[in-house]
């Protein structure tokens, strides 16, 4: 459980996160979904420790977030970035294992937990003894992933993990992420920008704008019963004038592909 | 992480490893002119007819230098004059007699010897067969010639015991007096353009010029007899050397000394040479003097270059990376530390080392001569600046995807810095170094000025002597070691830095 006991955020004027109060339950996936400045990646940074709330509590399986267990409760949840944020001095093997070798596993466990990760993300193993900058964006983002999931965390936090990738590879991953998450179990909170991306991966939406959640629910829910004329205007500017009618709000990328 | 170690490890050695220098029972100090210079070398020479061995630290800089050297017991005794120890050491003291000055020096445990037999003060100078032709031997005959033309140096001219009280004195008439660069002095007075100059009465081109000094009849110029200063523990520790050395007393001419200046300066023979020929004449002391070749001197003065920089830039760069790092995590403990070193870099080097004299030499450490810790100190404190700003920069100009990134995976912030933020900020700190060890290398010529030798002292040698071989002999190899540095770094680079930092992203 992931609680976010009245949370906000400011920097000088500017609100970036209003009071917030949420409960995440574990094995669901949650979708923060706006426009750029909504305040969806400071709600994921907060829940992870990375940016000091000003004001309430993070309460990550019954404990509170604080300066003494927030290295330890990192650990239990994944965290991939949008650019991957692999570390440019490291090949792509020593990013992922580089915290379970702080945490002293052995050798065979380590090369057991790469090679399981590399045929569930599908990278070929040959690269893992590649730079960062020697890999594709894909590439990229699957050995971020791996990279998350190497201590097999409960929780997975991804800051718009496909932002920076092409249509198709980002359509390819979009549906290996679906894999991923169904078949590990994991709970999840996905930060997108993309309605689509959103309504295809996301068990539970919740649309930001001005750094308040304006809305929780599936996507049907969101089209059908929108609480504010902005939830409407987010969703028909998304899906484009001429696709109005032609795609229901459940097609994702394979539906799209299909057509 | 093994390679840092392996680094660190390499750096303590050549660092602070202690270069086995040959300490000589006895040192011996001179100021930065010939005439200090030969005294000196008369006295290691003095020295060695006794059988003990003895060090001349050459040239180690000014008089309140050289006598804090003594005052210290980094020199036992140098050559100095009896109106400089009035005028600079007692600032302007005025001491009736040989007997008060002498009790002023005991006070501070300083011994002084008799005159070693010349004066050597301002004089006024002319052409010899000028002055023959005229019938001038004394200043004051000079009342009778009001239409001689005077050339002087500025600094005569301002001087209290020079130029402004001398009409005065001696009721001189002549009014066409002219400032003039001492070179050009010379010159106008050879081609007849100026009947008189200033001079120093042993000046190495009265020689040169066949010039004729004219008797201050009237004691006008303050006397700077030439004399010996040594510790006041001395005689104790070697009493057959003070004896030896003692022999100078009276011994030396105005002339003479003169004739030697020229033998150094105009002739071009070592200051050894020019001491041992008259040693020999006079009290048929016969040393040998070996002048060192050029290979030899610029292969020593290479060592202690290299002891130079070593022994400032490591510690400098152990320093300097942990500061550096402070200051990026804590920004306002940084803006204290950016601007400390920031102003040490602009303290002009000669006062920086005579800033850190006293503080080295009160720590119990050499504070002059060669391979000095104050030297060592001021290029430490130079090399701080590159570094430390390097490493400031480095480390607040890593991605803050990369930040994120290893918080999130949960390391501890000892193993971001070690894991992450310190290879990150590599190319920038080596750069930093990079900067400080050719800075560090210019910067170590200036040691010199201290006696620390190093390439700097054949510059300031040629610069003395006017000799342009002798400065290229210092620059030339500075430069060439500045590149060969840089070179090395390139080198180094390419090993340390890591190979994801340097290798371009692949299409």
């Amino acid at each position: 459980m992931l609680e976010l006991c009245g949370v906000s955020k400011r920097y000088g004027d500017v609100v970036a996160l209003q009071p917030t109060t949420r409960q995440l339950s574990p094995g669901r996936t949650y979708v923060l979904l706006g426009t750029s400045g909504c305040g969806k990646s400071t709600l994921l940074k907060i829940s992870l420790g990375l940016i000091k709330p000003d004001t309430g509590t993070v309460q990550f399986e019954g404990q509170t977030l604080s300066p003494d267990n927030v290295l330890q409760i990192r650990q239990k949840i994944g965290y991939v970035i949008q650019s991957g944020g692999l570390f440019p001095h490291l090949t792509a093997r020593q990013n992922v294992t580089l915290m379970a070798e702080f945490l002293n596993w052995s050798t065979v466990d380590i090369r057991q937990r790469v090679e399981q990760l590399t045929s569930l993300t599908r990278l070929p193993t040959s690269v893992l003894g590649r730079y960062p900058s020697q890999l594709s964006g894909g590439q990229q983002q699957r050995v971020a992933l791996i990279r998350a999931l190497m201590l097999d965390p409960d929780w997975l936090l991804l800051d718009e993990p496909l932002g920076a990738l092409d249509p198709i590879i980002r359509n390819d991953l979009q549906n290996e992420l679906k894999e991923i998450f169904q078949s590990l179990g994991k709970s999840v909170v996905l930060v997108t920008h993309d309605l689509q991306e959103a309504s295809f991966l996301g068990d539970e939406i919740m649309l930001l704008s001005d750094g308040k959640i304006l809305q929780t629910g599936s996507m049907q829910q969101l089209i059908d019963q929108p609480v504010d004329p902005f939830v409407t205007r987010f969703i028909q500017a998304q899906r484009g004038p001429q696709t109005q009618h032609g795609r229901g709000a459940e097609s994702g990328p394979q539906g799209s592909r299909a057509t | 992480m093994t390679r840092l170690i392996g680094i660190t490890v390499v750096l303590l050695i050549i660092g602070f490893v202690p270069l086995s220098v040959r300490t000589k029972q006895i040192r011996i100090g001179s100021k930065k002119f010939t005439e200090s210079v030969v005294l000196g070398e008369m006295i290691r020479l003095l020295c060695e007819d006794v059988g003990v061995e003895a060090t001349h630290y050459r040239e180690l800089g000014g008089t309140k230098l050289v006598y804090q050297a003594l005052l210290q017991g980094d020199i036992d005794l140098y050559p100095e004059y009896t109106g400089t120890i009035a005028e600079e050491i007692f600032s302007g003291q005025e001491f009736s007699n040989m007997t008060e000055l002498r009790a002023a020096l005991n006070k501070q445990g300083v011994e002084i010897s008799a005159t070693i037999g010349f004066n050597n003060t301002y004089a006024l100078a002319m052409l010899k067969p000028r002055a023959a032709e005229l019938g001038i031997s004394k200043i004051s005959d000079l009342s009778r010639f009001p239409d001689l033309a005077f050339g002087f140096s500025n600094e005569f001219l301002d001087r209290k015991d020079g130029w402004k009280n001398l009409p005065k004195y001696y009721d001189l008439p002549q009014r066409t007096v002219t400032g003039l660069d001492h070179d050009v002095a010379y010159r106008q007075l050879r081609d007849g353009k100026i009947d008189l100059i200033d001079a120093y009465s042993t000046d190495a081109k009265i020689e040169d010029y066949d010039l004729t000094i004219l008797e201050d009849d009237r004691g006008y110029f303050p006397r700077y007899d030439a004399v010996i200063l040594y510790r006041s523990d001395l005689p104790a520790r070697t009493p057959e050397l003070v004896a030896s050395v003692l022999r100078l007393e009276d011994l030396i001419r105005a002339d003479q000394m003169t004739v030697m200046n020229k033998r150094v300066e105009i002739d071009q023979i070592s200051e050894g040479r020019a001491a041992t020929e008259f040693l020999r004449d006079q009290i048929d002391v016969d040393r040998e003097v070996i002048d060192s070749t050029r290979s030899q001197r610029i292969a020593a003065r290479s060592i202690e270059h290299l002891d130079l920089v070593r022994r400032s830039l490591i510690p400098a760069i152990l320093i300097a990376i942990p500061l550096g790092i402070v200051a990026a995590k804590r920004p306002r403990t940084g803006q204290i530390i950016l601007g400390v070193t920031g102003i040490v870099q602009t303290i002009p080097s000669l006062a920086l080392l005579v800033m850190l004299m006293p503080l080295i030499a009160w720590l119990g450490l050499r504070s002059v001569g060669l391979g000095s810790t104050t030297a060592v100190a001021a290029l430490l404190l130079y090399s701080l600046l590159p570094i430390v700003r390097n490493t400031h920069s480095g480390l607040n100009g890593i991605a803050p995807q990369y930040h994120e990134s290893a918080l999130a995976i949960g390391l501890p912030s000892m193993v971001r810095l070690l894991r992450i933020e310190l290879p990150l900020a590599s190319p920038s700190i080596l750069a930093g170094i990079k900067t400080a060890a050719v800075l560090n290398i210019g910067f170590a010529t200036l040691g010199a000025l201290i006696g620390a030798g190093g390439y700097g002292q054949p510059i300031i040698t040629g610069i003395r002597l006017n000799k342009m071989y002798l400065i290229l002999e210092g620059a030339i190899p500075a430069a060439l070691l500045a590149l060969l540095v840089q070179l090395g770094f390139d080198l180094f680079e390419k090993w340390f830095v890591p190979r994801g930092l340097r290798i371009k992203a692949t299409p």
